[in-house]
């Protein structure tokens, strides 16, 4: 793994900060069209969910590059109030923000990996893996 | 930043160049609501070529745009869909069923034509 480039998510527009930072390093990994999309709409979820329901945190990048994977690992954390039920924020059309409820679980769907801790009045930390092709 | 909404006729005209966040959305909304009940509008065109990424949230803002206008009396058809949003709006579970869309801002303008016969 190489460095991370992190984006602290306060304001509503480092949601977008973020999202073009994230396509800007997959772009460059070689990541087709079609997947920055997936990426960049990733980061937009993430940091979203950040600023909707825990204020303030951070989206990290790691670029994987071995022999056998490359791809792009996005990390988002924050120190917000968690979530209960994991389970049913990551069912389709479930929000309690008036949302479409399609974040999380759309967020698995466009990613490979997925995995998600959280802690209620601790916070939640996401972690994604896009491999490259 | 607010999007330009131009009038054509009968017609308003939107074409989104720039990168969107929540607040130019709403604005946005609200925007083309007052356009089509100051003009009297009875169609829109928004044309999404230059945006190469549309979330939930602005999926949500699109599709209720779309619903607020039907309420109104005008009809809204979305054109230029790039086809890697069209992937990521499915991976997102958004389908927009009814929403009315058109390949690019010409055939958009034909079908309006067609289905209001103005």
């Amino acid at each position: 793994m190489q460095p991370q480039s992190c984006v602290n998510i306060k304001k509503e527009w480092d949601i977008v900060g973020a999202r073009q930072l994230g396509r800007d390093i997959a772009k460059k990994l070689g990541f087709r069209t079609v997947d920055q999309a997936r990426i960049a709409t990733t980061i937009s979820e993430l940091a979203r969910n950040i600023y909707l329901y825990a204020d303030h945190g951070q989206i990290c990048f790691e670029v994987i590059n071995t022999v056998e994977h490359k791809g792009i690992c996005i990390i988002a954390v924050d120190v917000g109030p968690g979530m209960e039920d994991i389970g049913q924020a990551l069912e389709d059309g479930y929000s309690t923000s008036g949302g479409l409820g399609a974040g999380l679980p759309g967020v698995k769907r466009l990613m490979d990996e997925f995995d998600i801790q959280t802690e209620v009045g601790k916070g939640t930390r996401v972690k994604v893996i896009k491999w490259l092709r | 930043m607010r999007i330009p909404i131009l009038k054509l006729h009968n017609y308003l005209l939107i074409s989104i160049q720039t990168e969107i966040d929540d607040q130019t959305a709403i604005q946005f909304q609200e925007d083309l609501l007052d356009k089509i009940h100051k003009n009297g509008s009875t169609g829109v065109v928004i044309d999404l070529t230059s945006v190469d990424i549309i979330d939930s949230f602005i999926a949500k803002v699109l599709g209720d745009v779309v619903t607020m206008s039907d309420l109104m009396g005008a009809k809204v058809v979305l054109t230029g869909i790039q086809p890697a949003v069209a992937v990521t709006l499915l991976d997102l579970g958004i389908h927009l069923k009814n929403v009315s869309t058109a390949l690019n801002l010409e055939q958009g303008l034909i079908k309006l034509y067609q289905e209001l016969g103005e």
